[in-house]
């Protein structure tokens, strides 16, 4: 029952892709959702979408699998689409029924709209597919290191966040021995209405809620029986290594963002 | 023999409750001891271990580890120099990974890096767990879960190694395992490492150099194993199990067989045992 939700989607291999720092990874996938906008012609979309399928084809990892990851959004994208087609009314009608019409500029920027969007899905699924939710982890602490400046606890967030992913799969078998312990009792999880389901579901909760306090409580005791004071700074085992591939990469990304500029540039 | 631990006249009360888990307690440990702890469930043994490191702060009297007294004051020094098993594999398992787990501690007293590797890799060598380093706990079974949190707990290199019903939740092999584990590292390290062992485990118990009978938050008897266990009357009483070589005896004599009179251990009874039949 719990081992169809997949965590963090993480598909481990060897690729030049995966081998990159996890920070060049993130940076990267954040700077292209803004750096997409850049594209409004034609010639720019062509070229990104040429950089996404380039780094597609270099995680070695089949077109199927991204497949899986466009499915669950595909409806927002069509929405989006067509709020596009239907909303924008300038250019030349293409086709009008009452206070509806689509025209020409509509389909162009739905298209528009919809390209944008998948390419962004691509590259953002390119970062869960090729990092271990670990190492995104790691990543997002050192880069959020400047916020530490202004009082945020990033350490602290970061350790709760590795703790947090540590125990997912411990808290998905506990609610597997539970709901196995309420089906032999006669529970039915998959019978009845919307509403009879979910309420079948209130018995699981709780005895996991209780067990998770416990174990927060007992994992508490744990860390600080090792030494573990919030207040101190602590030295990290893990350590990551920016390598010349990861400067590669980023300068690539530069440049494919500068050449992008630069289409706009010319063709507006 | 040098005293590791010293304990004072302590009592400690849980918040909000009139009776004592501990009422004035005192008792001493040798250094490099190995010590069980027995009772029944609710006898205060977990309720100790907390307090000799600090976890629990005593209502009233003193515990000095290393000549050092157990206070806020002194809560780094102390757990410095113990280290902690507890009972459930999974709630004491911090890192990501085995490696990340036993680097936690460390990690905490700001090791260096070059020298956090060694350590990690020296530590999960001596418990058979190097191989397994870079393991998600999730791959792991529990008996291999405790070998870590042993490795974690040894990283420090504590003087004192409390093992907090540390095999209660595993099958017997895996509790097997580990207390071989634990044993070999006993005899490795030998006066440097004092282990406290909270068990219900009787047979581990006998074993042991001393043995600390607790009942209803208070010291029943302390002393060597045959001192403890010869009276079999007394520690049925207390609700807890007779040595498995203790309740041979009391079968055999049972049956009218003439039997030693003084503590045995398995080996000593197996021995005695073999005697018996060449004899006939």
């Amino acid at each position: 029952m719990f081992n169809k939700i997949l965590i963090g989607r993480f598909i481990p291999g060897h690729s030049l892709v995966h081998r990159l720092d996890a920070r060049v990874k993130l940076i990267v996938s954040i700077a292209f959702i803004f750096v997409i906008f850049l594209a409004t012609s034609w010639p720019s979309y062509l070229w990104a979408s040429a950089f996404t399928l380039l780094v597609v084809m270099m995680t070695g990892l089949g077109l199927r699998v991204y497949l899986r990851g466009i499915r669950p959004l595909i409806y927002l994208m069509l929405f989006t689409t067509a709020l596009q087609i239907l909303f924008v009314t300038t250019g030349p009608i293409w086709w009008q029924w009452g206070w509806l019409k689509i025209t020409e500029d509509g389909v162009v920027n739905g298209i528009a709209i919809f390209i944008r969007f998948l390419l962004i899905i691509l590259i953002s699924t390119v970062l869960t597919l090729t990092t271990a939710p670990l190492d995104l982890a790691d990543a997002m602490e050192q880069l959020l290191q400047p916020l530490k400046k202004i009082g945020v606890p990033v350490a602290e967030l970061a350790l709760m966040l590795s703790i947090a992913l540590r125990f997912i799969p411990t808290l998905l078998d506990e609610a597997e021995k539970i709901v196995n312990a309420q089906r032999a009792r006669g529970v039915r999880f998959n019978e009845g209405n919307l509403l009879q389901r979910v309420k079948a579901f209130v018995p699981v909760l709780i005895p996991l809620f209780i067990n998770a306090i416990k174990r927060a409580i007992e994992l508490g005791d744990a860390m600080e029986a090792r030494g573990y004071r919030g207040d101190v700074e602590r030295t990290k085992y893990r350590q990551h290594h920016w390598q010349i591939n990861d400067t590669v990469a980023l300068l690539s990304f530069i440049i494919f963002s500068c050449a992008l500029a630069w289409l706009r540039y010319i063709f507006g | 023999m040098e005293k590791i631990i010293e304990i004072k006249n302590l009592t400690y009360a849980y918040p909000n409750q009139t009776k004592a888990a501990l009422q004035n307690l005192s008792l001493t440990v040798n250094r490099g001891a190995w010590v069980a702890l027995i009772g029944h469930n609710g006898s205060g043994k977990s309720t100790l271990a907390k307090l000799l490191n600090h976890l629990l702060t005593p209502s009233d009297g003193q515990i000095l580890i290393d000549q050092i007294p157990v206070d806020d004051e002194h809560v780094d020094v102390i757990r410095n120099r113990v280290g902690m098993v507890f009972q459930n594999p999974d709630n004491q398992f911090v890192g990501a990974t085995v490696a990340d787990d036993v680097a936690f501690g460390l990690e905490n007293r700001q090791m260096p890096h070059a020298q956090m590797q060694e350590r990690v890799q020296m530590v999960l060598e001596e418990v058979h767990m190097w191989e397994f380093a870079e393991r998600e706990p999730a791959h792991l079974s529990g008996g291999q879960k405790q070998r870590v949190a042993i490795a974690s707990a040894l990283a420090i290199e504590p003087q004192i190694l409390i093992l907090d019903e540390a095999t209660a939740m595993l099958d017997p092999k895996g509790r097997f395992e580990m207390m071989e584990e634990v044993r070999q590292l006993k005899a490795d390290l030998g006066p440097d490492l004092t282990v406290i062992s909270i068990t219900h485990d009787i047979d581990e118990a006998a074993s042991a150099d001393q043995v600390i009978v607790l009942n209803d938050g208070q010291l029943v008897e302390t002393g060597t194993p045959d001192e403890i266990f010869t009276d079999a009357q007394k520690l049925q009483a207390l609700g807890l199990d007779v040595p498995f070589a203790e309740q041979l005896k009391a079968k055999l004599a049972a049956r009218g067989v003439a039997v030693p009179t003084q503590y045995e251990t398995m080996e000593g009874m197996a021995e005695w045992i073999w005697q018996l039949i060449s004899k006939k």
